[in-house]
């Protein structure tokens, strides 16, 4: 390996590197798109060129009634997402601290999870949906939709807490547990701490996940929208640069929530690096 | 008093389980595929004419055609660029945080709006849209292409561009687990590139190949949305023409559409972990 770091770099660097610039052009390219669009001005419309700049759109997109109950969807929305991110995180750090022992039934809630993580989210809406009608309950956001996404970010969190748990050393527990702690004291002071950083993961998975679901919640949010439904009722009916603007603001939502996960997992681990190794007593901890 | 382990662990698996069981819905979707449909309401019911009216319908042959003609195009072209990506990032990136770092710039849309996403090629591919403004300046030609935009091919780049992580992410991670010396004993060897990567390569990263496939085939299968924007409506699938069935409250005919695609996604799955098992890369 030694001689091919020193060397010059093979010409399949270079091809591939190329390939992997025009991938991330793709990915990103339409996307900054219609950024840029939802900046047109009050005449401009839903493609190049610009016709002027302004907020215009951004402003339709709060006052006027025909984008529908926005502000209402928005804020159902990010309820709904701290829901299940709250859930997500909580239920699956259990599951994954019920995985380390061996127990009878465990496949069966690992493909459980897995089948319900691959099962087209239309037919998982369809499911809650018929079975809330059975049962003559109302489908609401709050119920049968916050159960619907659940299937679909739990089965996330379970793999996030599997790879987490993986890499995890159990001898921190066993020296505290030869210390004297209680078992609760070790779940608070030492596994939790060291599951942190995996925690934050689950975590940007069941917001972003719940923020942006759209198959699932379709049928089981009952009579009011969330945010992508809404984006849904608009790209069928407005045809005005509105649309992108609701895009931006939904997007940066995403952005925000993005960077302050990946910022402190960021920060956690730099600080964890910094430490000197070998010596993780409490008093360097205060010292720091 | 002292809990067993065994015991400690069932209460922690609990909340998990009992969410998946409560809002897995199959049973009723089973159920209501049974029901008779007046054309008005549901009747609770044991009837096949659901099932036979699916089966024998001329429509369901050609949207399961449509349907799979898009998950293997779909699936062909995000497995060449997945696994190049992938390639790239796990032995042509040597430093681990800049593998990190692009990789992660490759996640950052899946945690955005797949429906802004979709929209975002309508000013791309439309009639005066960026790429027909840029092909008539160039000279390419002189009228706008018609055909980018509501089409097969713009269904296509749409699922493309909304799916290729999910084959990314699992292949570079079969990859990355992939012992470097193997590669550079082969290359000793005077392995030609490619026969490193056909005899190499492809068979240590198949169980990420097979995930990621499963992800591809599964979502495509599943997909109603993309292709009602994307096509215009001209063209459907089979999610699509469930979801219109829904809209017009036909549940029982819905319900039983919605259990045969469940069969037939879930013999897709079979078939392919049938090829690679997978069982040891994800519970491992």
């Amino acid at each position: 390996m030694q001689k091919l770091q020193t060397g010059k770099r093979p010409l399949s660097f270079y091809v591939l590197s190329a390939f992997f610039g025009l991938f991330v052009l793709f990915l990103y390219g339409p996307m900054s798109a219609i950024y840029i669009l939802s900046f047109q001005g009050p005449s401009g419309g839903l493609t190049f060129p610009m016709r002027g700049w302004s907020l215009h759109w951004f402003d339709a997109l709060f006052s006027q009634q025909r984008t529908g109950d926005f502000a209402g969807a928005f804020t159902r929305s990010m309820i709904l997402a701290a829901m299940v991110l709250l859930l997500t995180v909580a239920v699956s750090v259990v599951a994954g601290l019920a995985f380390r022992r061996r127990f009878v039934g465990a496949a069966f809630v690992f493909y459980l999870a897995v089948a319900s993580l691959i099962m087209p989210g239309l037919l998982v809406g369809l499911g809650v949906g018929l079975t809330f009608q059975t049962l003559g309950i109302q489908t609401r956001w709050f119920a049968s939709a916050l159960g619907a996404q659940l299937t679909w970010t739990l089965p996330f969190g379970m793999l996030i807490m599997f790879a987490v748990f993986s890499r995890f050393n159990r001898a921190y527990e066993e020296a505290a547990r030869d210390l004297g702690a209680t078992n609760w004291q070790i779940f608070l002071w030492v596994v939790l701490p060291i599951l942190f950083p995996g925690m934050i993961a689950v975590a940007l998975f069941g917001f972003t996940l719940s923020y942006d679901e759209f198959p699932r919640t379709l049928l089981t949010s009952g009579a009011t929208n969330t945010l992508p439904m809404e984006i849904w009722g608009m790209t069928t009916n407005v045809t005005s640069p509105a649309l992108y603007a609701l895009g931006t603001v939904t997007t940066l939502v995403s952005f925000i929530a993005i960077t302050l996960a990946l910022g402190s997992i960021a920060i956690i681990q730099w600080r964890r690096s910094r430490r000197p190794p070998g010596i993780t007593t409490h008093s360097t901890k205060e010292q720091e | 008093m002292k809990v067993s382990p065994t015991l400690t662990s069932y209460l922690q698996v609990g909340p998990l389980l009992l969410v998946l069981l409560l809002f897995f819905g199959i049973p009723l979707l089973v159920a209501y595929s049974f029901f008779q449909f007046d054309g008005l309401d549901s009747v609770p019911a044991f009837d096949f004419v659901n099932y036979i009216d699916v089966l024998t319908s001329r429509v369901t042959l050609s949207l399961y055609l449509k349907t799979l003609y898009y998950a293997v195009v779909v699936w062909a072209i995000t497995l060449l660029i997945g696994f190049t990506v992938a390639y790239f990032l796990a032995f042509h990136v040597k430093s681990l945080i800049w593998q990190m770092a692009l990789l992660l710039l490759c996640t950052v849309p899946f945690w955005t709006s797949n429906i802004i996403r979709m929209i975002s090629w309508i000013p791309f591919l439309g009639r005066n849209g960026i790429f027909n403004n840029a092909l008539i300046a160039a000279g390419i030609t002189d009228q706008p292409l018609e055909f980018l935009l509501f089409s097969d091919f713009a269904v296509i780049i749409a699922y493309v561009h909304l799916f290729t992580l999910f084959m990314i992410v699992p292949i570079f991670n079969s990859m990355a687990r992939i012992d470097k010396s193997l590669i550079e004993a082969a290359h000793d060897g005077g392995a030609s590139a490619w026969s490193i990567i056909w005899d190499i390569v492809i068979p240590l990263s198949r169980t990420g190949i097979a995930l990621g496939s499963i992800f591809v085939i599964t979502l495509v299968m599943g997909d109603f949305f993309v292709v009602k924007v994307m096509s215009g409506s001209q063209s459907a699938s089979i999610a699509m023409a469930m979801s219109n069935q829904i809209a017009m409250v036909q549940y029982p005919p819905a319900a039983a559409s919605a259990v045969i695609l469940l069969i037939v996604v879930s013999l897709m799955v079979a078939a392919i972990l049938r090829v690679v098992d997978v069982r040891k890369e994800i519970a491992g």
